[in-house]
């Protein structure tokens, strides 16, 4: 998914409705008044045609799913749902989702920035490559990813025995979570990073070098003030996409409850299982956690007026 | 002042050094693994892998999969990235956020969703049985699963050429006398094609990798409705380790195809925007 660059357009900028253009047409030369007249009778229909297509497509596919959860998790009550999420394997499930997006979004946002300031401001044999592999994670399966992984640390590969024997256990525990979130949603702060980067004026940092200050204070006071939104924003969509992941984690995480069983798996489990109840109260906070998130950065954008792009 | 000069040439080398190597590490380490694992037990144990039965059906499925989504997703996707641009009516902020929701639900849920709605008892039940189509467990649902996961790349790639071409070009061509639709595709569908066809390739790349909501839905019946990921995910489980490694590379070499596709049409789309705006 590229999340990064549609999540960073400006509002839209056009306020010319579709009716309007029927205007233009009616007020065009005499000779065009007739047909034009036709038209503008004629196109309304179409145009609520298509509307109602648009608002049905959208509606029925996006709408539906919120209801059908809140439908089916408060079938047997709020009681049951309560007990539900009060289940030891679907708390330690939520915290463990929790604390491996928060470590990945941690790392996601020093690395990616990273990523992207290299990117950006050097230029060096292999930086094409660089920058084509860093999409990789959108456009490969996720379980592929998953299985990568395994194929790394598994107990027959080399590093990974190596590690063991280290006593670093990577596979069939968190730290193969996090490393399987860290590839799926690298790209995302890289390419929210990057666009805004690179409107940044060279001319200021070296403006602020000659005057004196470090490579670290000059990033510090100069750039980092023009990206942090972006920092801000890439990093809290990985962490929403995060939550949601299901298809690398199945893999690698050996999804044992109370200690590598994230909710998405969880859930998995539940609807394999045709426990509904369980299965939709934690889809229920699961979406209720990403959509609050989804409104965080919306509102963080428009009061940092992050344009993007 | 020299001293300076160095000590910077020495953290770019750093920098350099620290992305290459982690990129190295996430990315290309894995994928090179992933390659020898496909070929540990030789070619021949590769292609016959990749050429039993229920993995050519699989790839049928992801192909359907992916032919069904890239179609609907397609037609509607730009049929809504319009209403959402061109249109006013009442609501059309609300759906324009709802456009994401598909990325902010695991595709477990979405795949969950579709059981509650045509399963056993399900909302729509009623429905699909009237219509005689059985779309939980079956091939509809799984199109229906896919094409939800992928919904929003079109409209998202459509949108911003949308609102950046303007009206003025399809006001002239409506002032000309044209018609409706021969304004679309003679004035609006040049302009926002190379919009169009990245979000084609994601909603590919996208349908291609969908797991998830798939396989909930599909029961993962083998040789039925088993896609290429579902095939990987029951190899590993019955310890059919080349089985499943053959398979993820071919869908591995689909991927780096769709990402280089990507990333012609990126340069490609940039070269327009700039070339529109110098003229």
């Amino acid at each position: 998914m590229r999340l990064s660059s549609f999540r960073l357009r400006g509002p839209p900028s056009i306020g010319h409705p579709a009716r309007g253009l029927n205007v233009v047409a009616a007020t065009a030369s005499d000779g065009a008044r007739a047909p034009a007249r036709r038209r503008s009778r004629a196109l309304p229909w179409g145009l609520y045609g298509l509307r109602a297509t648009a608002v049905l497509y959208l509606g029925v596919l996006v709408l539906i799913p919120i209801a059908v959860i809140a439908r089916s998790g408060l079938e047997g009550g709020v009681v049951a749902m309560g007990k539900a999420l009060a289940h030891p394997f679907v708390r330690s499930a939520l915290l463990l989702t929790l604390e491996t997006a928060a470590v990945m979004a941690v790392i996601n946002a020093v690395m990616g920035t990273l990523i992207a300031y290299v990117l950006v401001r050097y230029r060096f044999p292999g930086r094409k490559v660089l920058n084509v592999l860093i999409d990789l994670p959108f456009s490969i399966p996720t379980l592929v990813a998953g299985l990568m992984i395994v194929a790394l640390f598994g107990p027959e590969a080399p590093l990974g025995r190596a590690l063991s024997g280290a006593g670093l256990q990577v596979l069939y525990a968190p730290p193969a979570i996090v490393l399987a979130l860290l590839f799926v949603t690298l790209p995302i702060v890289v390419r929210a990073v990057e666009p805004v980067l690179a409107e940044v004026d060279v001319a200021e940092e070296e403006a602020a070098r000659t005057l004196g200050a470090s490579d670290v204070y000059t990033f510090r006071k100069v750039v980092l003030p023009a990206i942090s939104p972006a920092i801000v924003t890439g990093t809290l969509l990985g962490f929403a996409r995060a939550l949601g992941e299901f298809g690398s984690i199945v893999v690698v995480a050996g999804n044992l409850p109370r200690r590598s069983l994230t909710a998405s798996v969880f859930v998995f489990g539940e609807v394999e299982a045709g426990e509904t109840v369980s299965a939709s109260a934690m889809s229920l906070v699961l979406v209720g956690i990403s959509f609050f998130v989804l409104l965080a950065v919306s509102a963080y954008e428009k009061r940092k007026g992050v344009r993007r792009g | 002042m020299a001293e300076r000069r160095r000590s910077r040439r020495g953290a770019r080398g750093a920098l350099i050094g620290v992305a290459v190597v982690y990129v190295g590490g996430l990315i290309l380490l894995p994928l090179v693994t992933l390659v020898g694992g496909a070929f540990a037990d030789g070619a021949g144990a590769f292609f016959r892998a990749i050429l039993h039965p229920d993995a050519l059906h699989a790839l049928a499925v992801t192909g359907l999969m992916v032919a069904s989504a890239v179609v609907l997703n397609a037609v509607f996707g730009t049929l809504a990235a319009w209403i959402l641009v061109r249109d006013r009516f009442p609501g059309r902020k609300v759906l324009s956020a709802l456009v994401d929701v598909p990325f902010a639900v695991s595709p477990v849920i979405a795949g969950f969703v579709l059981i509650e709605l045509f399963g056993k008892g399900g909302l729509l039940r009623p429905l699909s049985d009237a219509l005689g189509v059985q779309i939980a467990f079956a091939l509809p649902g799984m199109v229906l699963a896919t094409t939800f996961v992928s919904l929003p790349f079109v409209i998202r790639e459509v949108m911003p050429v949308l609102e950046e071409i303007g009206t003025d070009q399809e006001k002239a061509a409506y002032t000309l006398g044209a018609p409706a639709l021969l304004t679309f595709r003679k004035v609006t569908l040049p302009a926002i094609r190379w919009g169009l066809y990245y979000g084609i390739t994601l909603t590919a790349a996208r349908a291609i990798g969908e797991f998830g909501a798939v396989l909930v839905v599909s029961g993962g019946v083998a040789g039925r409705t088993e896609t290429a990921t579902s095939f990987v995910y029951r190899a590993l489980e019955d310890r059919n380790d080349t089985g499943a490694n053959a398979m993820a590379l071919v869908l591995s070499a689909a991927s780096i195809g769709l990402l280089l596709a990507m990333d012609a049409l990126k340069h490609r789309r940039a070269a327009v925007s700039t070339k529109e705006v110098a003229s």
